[in-house]
């Protein structure tokens, strides 16, 4: 176990540093002077030159990716030109609204999903089965922007239940806020659901022909025992990498979501900041995203470890 | 084949939507980008099936044209994958050693990188514009097709009769066409109907966010955003476009599904991004 821990924190790492390196390099080959962005192009020559200067613009490559580095490891950001605030802090701002808001939809997503693949799975060839997958194609198909933008006019618009834009802040009280986020998150919830539903289907299939189901049964268990206390309980260890890799892209996914609900959150402020070229904050918003895909996926593959001693040999 | 009802509902919707880019090619109702201030945001008739825009373009023939830039896009971004990405992949299972660890962990890397974040990189670089959107959903199809590529012809590298291909003189080169080729190229067909449907939706996205296909030419991305300030006085315009793109890609994915299941019931190709 300690060589297969120490084998994939390695993984881990490169992955990282590779990234941080692919990073900096497509930033640097971006089209567009951040600082002639600032001054506009009327700028005097010497200002250029001096603001360049005072933005680290003129020191050659290699150090500038140095000093990004050096300064992620010891916890101090560089300063976000558009905004004029440490990049952590404004990080820190956005993953308030981001992160709830995938934590939400995940949490919707297993709810209706988990349930729906469990139902398919037990009726197998019949019409409940055809029901959840059809559901599930449907849900695949649609854009989660387009879903956005139909669920604002149905709730928000012709109901009045929900906020059509915009988010109130977590000052405006815990269920004002949470309330806003309700429509994102489904939006974004909905395909998860729908995939989330196929696997969980496959998965439950998969389990209800193993040996041990059949004990469980012949040893008198209740059937909701058995779906519940045994078949489930083994088909989630694939659905565990379904659902980590699900949290990883609903934080990127929300890019397009949060701009359909001029929601404040980290997606937005990608976005915003790649058509700025405020490049200090786009590294570090993008290195974050890599880094929640490659700790999730780490965990992922450890806690199978820990459970299934096969997976060590592996990877 | 009249047992696979996805793959019928699938190969139905697929053609309805190629017959409609085909027939924009030579006839549309009326010209996608005509403008007619007098007639906007009507609702069906005889002369416009769907209806006008706000400034009273068709919106039949609007959708028309976009499955058209929809299809493009599926085509040469699926193409750019599979042209590049799968001899990658053949090339790291036959090469084995350093090369296929190189090609395996460089396709992790890619991976970490959440699609639509990479997109909107390549699409900073590159500019804004339908041609640039294709290239990016093209790069990010790229490790897709390696992935899947390398993990089926280590497969079939693991049988019998691929030894025995080096065993009586061929080439490492030689076995990959004759032997690894036609027994991946069912992965490889089922994979790249999944990947045109995650193309068009990709490009409907970044349309929406101004990355992708720029006005006045049409695509279904772009109209949703153009109808989202105006959807509470005309809400067709904000669900036409929409119910285009779901079409299509239900269309493909059920298209994919079908084909899985007719060519090799064992296959589950991968859905990522």
């Amino acid at each position: 176990m300690f060589a297969f821990l120490a084998r994939r924190l390695l993984v881990l790492l490169a992955t990282l540093f590779v990234a941080s390196l692919a990073i900096f390099v497509v930033l640097e080959i971006l089209p567009g002077d951040p600082a002639l962005l600032i001054l506009g192009i009327e700028a005097q020559d010497d200002t250029l030159a001096a603001l360049r200067a005072q933005m680290g613009l003129d020191r050659p490559a290699p150090v500038r990716y140095l000093t990004w580095i050096g300064g992620l490891l010891s916890g101090t950001s560089g300063i976000s030109h558009t905004y004029s605030v440490p990049v952590f802090e404004l990080i820190g701002e956005r993953l308030a609204v981001t992160a709830p808001l995938a934590v939400l939809a995940l949490l919707l997503s297993t709810a209706v999903a988990i349930p729906l693949g469990m139902f398919a799975a037990t009726r197998r060839g019949r019409p409940g089965d055809y029901g959840v997958m059809g559901f599930s194609q449907i849900g695949m198909a649609i854009p989660n922007f387009w879903f956005a933008i139909l669920s604002i006019l149905v709730f928000a618009v012709a109901l009045g239940w929900f906020p059509a834009a915009g988010f109130p802040g977590w000052e405006a009280g815990v269920g004002i806020a949470l309330w806003a986020l309700v429509l994102p998150a489904v939006s974004l919830a909905l395909p998860e659901a729908a995939i989330l539903a196929r696997v969980t289907r496959s998965s439950v299939l998969e389990t209800l022909g193993a040996e041990y189901v059949r004990t469980a049964r012949a040893k008198g268990l209740d059937e909701r025992r058995v779906l519940w206390g045994h078949v489930l309980r083994n088909a989630l260890i694939p659905m565990t990498t379904i659902l980590g890799l699900q949290f990883a892209f609903l934080l990127a996914g929300s890019i397009v979501v949060e701009n359909v609900f001029a929601l404040p959150g980290l997606g937005r402020l990608i976005f915003q900041a790649v058509s700025q070229r405020d490049l200090v904050v786009v590294r570090d918003v993008v290195l974050l995203l890599v880094a929640v895909v490659v700790v999730v996926n780490f965990l992922v593959d450890v806690a199978y470890a820990a459970i299934d001693p096969r997976a060590r040999r592996a990877g | 084949m009249f047992r696979h009802p996805n793959f019928l509902i699938g190969a139905l919707l697929t053609g309805i939507l190629c017959l409609a880019a085909l027939v924009s090619l030579v006839w549309t109702p009326h010209a996608f980008d005509t403008m007619s201030i007098a007639e906007r945001m009507q609702g069906p008739s005889a002369a416009h099936w769907l209806g006008t825009d706000q400034f009273g373009r068709d919106i039949a023939t609007r959708l028309m044209v976009g499955a058209r830039n929809s299809i493009s896009v599926g085509v040469v971004a699926v193409g750019i994958g599979l042209a590049v990405g799968a001899p990658l992949g053949m090339y790291a299972a036959a090469r084995g050693g350093w090369v296929d660890d190189l090609v395996a962990r460089g396709a992790d890397v890619v991976f970490a990188f959440p699609a639509i974040v990479s997109a909107i990189l390549i699409t900073a670089i590159l500019g804004p514009g339908a041609v640039n959107a294709i290239i990016a959903i093209g790069i990010f199809n790229i490790p897709v097709f390696a992935r899947v590529a390398r993990g089926a012809s280590l497969q079939v590298w693991g049988m019998e009769y691929a030894r025995a291909g080096l065993a009586i003189g061929k080439t490492g080169f030689g076995v990959t066409r004759d032997h690894v080729l036609p027994n991946i190229s069912s992965v490889l067909i089922v994979q790249a109907t999944i990947q045109f449907a995650v193309a068009i939706l990709a490009e409907a996205a970044l349309a929406y966010l101004g990355l992708g296909t720029q006005p006045p030419a049409p695509s279904w991305g772009r109209m949703l955003f153009d109808a989202q300030t105006l959807m509470t006085i005309d809400p067709k315009l904000a669900i036409l476009p929409g119910l285009a793109i779901a079409l299509a890609v239900l269309g493909l994915n059920l298209l994919g599904d079908g084909l899985r299941d007719i060519l090799d019931p064992r296959l589950r190709p991968e859905r990522l991004g």
